[in-house]
């Protein structure tokens, strides 16, 4: 393969997309002939399988937009935690079925709003793959948010355990809307997207869902972010053992 | 999203193109075509009762190029789905002819044909509608529900006849 030239803010840009949603679609699979019943497994795996084919597409695309040789298998196999540049909120353990929808929520409204703006990114690749994707993070969103109203307003258990699954996972909504030199430089290029242009619609959608769920929203706490930096909380480092040990183990391995 | 879009006006060839432009264009070979045939003959992997035109993975054939385009995102099918259309032209004899995947404009179920709406409900499973409810594939009756949104593959939901009890596939409009 050809060396090119290195466009390191594509290649960073395709990197965080990507690496949220490998992360989010191993976490998924964690939950594989675990589920509560066999339709929310089958919720959960297709789900997984929706992220992974995401990841798939990016990784290749930042492989090719390094310029060194590296496609989605090698980037998503063969990086170390540090150079992992997902947020933190899809690293987060899945915890009980009350927490992994939190997290599917918070995490499937946002993407599914970022993705509609990226569907008229300047780079044709970024474009085609969010313009896809969006429909399928519409369902996502859907699906988890109903969870949200379900188990919000459901039996005392189910609540308290909703109620303690968006408190876990609060603290990492601002990540989300973080936007350092490189992120405002790819929405400089139209590459990327200002994120903080679609905050004001994003809590407008939580909060008709916590609304409908007799839920109140948890209070904001000291942010945490760094995930776009390499720097990560301790569970990715599992993830990503579980993830890459077969790999890594037996590197010419294939199916 | 308006506004992006406005900010880059013309780059991108198929930036926000809609199946009706992707149409518009030329469309390549004529339908009775040989290579149309052969890939008429090719069978989804998991349906297969719809062929890959059916189902409208085939977008666009030449003389030197089959394009196709992945149905979901995470269809773990799609590797699959490749591999048959180049064992079907190659053993055709059209092993010249290149197979190119393109993700834009993305799939939507308005892509399966008439002819496969009618094969997939032939075989049980409701054809994507913009209806409320389904049709129940088995006896024909609107009353039927929702039981889960997603079913045995990404692209199906499962659902339930109130009228003969039989639960159902239906596929996903999107």
């Amino acid at each position: 393969m050809a060396t090119v030239a290195t466009d390191n803010v594509l290649f960073e840009t395709l990197l965080r997309l990507g690496d949220d949603s490998l992360i989010l679609g191993q976490r998924l699979g964690e939950w594989c002939g675990h589920a509560p019943s066999v339709e929310v497994d089958l919720s959960l795996a297709n789900m997984g399988l929706d992220l992974i084919g995401q990841a798939t597409h990016f990784l290749n695309a930042a492989g090719a937009a390094e310029g060194k040789g590296r496609d989605g298998d090698k980037l998503a196999f063969h990086r170390d935690v540090l150079d992992f540049r997902n947020c933190w909120l899809v690293e987060q353990p899945n915890g009980d079925f009350a927490q992994t929808m939190a997290r599917q929520f918070l995490f499937s409204t946002w993407q599914e709003l970022l993705f509609a703006h990226l569907a008229g990114s300047a780079d044709q690749t970024i474009a085609a793959i969010a313009a896809k994707a969006v429909k399928e993070v519409r369902y996502h969103a859907e699906l988890s948010g109903e969870w949200v109203v379900r188990l919000g307003d459901g039996t005392d258990e189910s609540r308290r355990r909703m109620e303690e699954g968006l408190d876990w996972n609060w603290r990492f909504i601002p990540e989300l809307f973080e936007i350092d030199d490189l992120a405002a430089e790819a929405a400089a290029r139209g590459i990327g997207v200002d994120p903080t242009v679609f905050r004001a619609e994003y809590d407008r959608r939580i909060g008709n869902v916590l609304t409908e769920a007799t839920l109140v929203a948890p209070k904001d706490q000291r942010p945490i972010v760094g995930g776009r930096r390499g720097h990560h909380s301790e569970h990715l480092g599992h993830v990503l053992a579980v993830m890459q040990f077969l790999p890594r183990t037996y590197p010419d391995a294939v199916w | 999203m308006i506004a992006l879009k406005d900010r880059h006006p013309g780059e991108g060839r198929d930036r926000g193109e809609t199946r009706r432009d992707f149409l518009s264009r030329d469309p390549g070979l004529r339908r009775d075509d040989d290579i149309w045939q052969v890939l008429e003959g090719v069978p989804d992997p998991e349906i297969p009762v719809v062929s890959v035109v059916d189902l409208g993975i085939v977008r666009a054939v030449t003389r030197e190029q089959v394009t196709i385009t992945p149905t979901y995102t995470g269809c773990p099918a799609t590797q699959v789905i490749e591999r048959d259309i180049r064992d079907a032209l190659d053993a055709a004899g059209y092993r010249d002819v290149a197979v190119e995947t393109v993700l834009s404009p993305p799939w939507t179920t308005d892509w399966i044909t008439e002819t496969g709406k009618a094969k997939l409900e032939d075989y049980g499973i409701a054809p994507p509608s913009t209806a409320l409810t389904a049709t129940c594939p088995q006896c024909g009756s609107i009353d039927t529900e929702e039981v889960s949104r997603f079913g045995s593959t990404p692209c199906k939901a499962q659902w339930r006849c109130r009228d003969c009890l039989e639960p159902f596939d239906r596929f996903k409009c999107h």
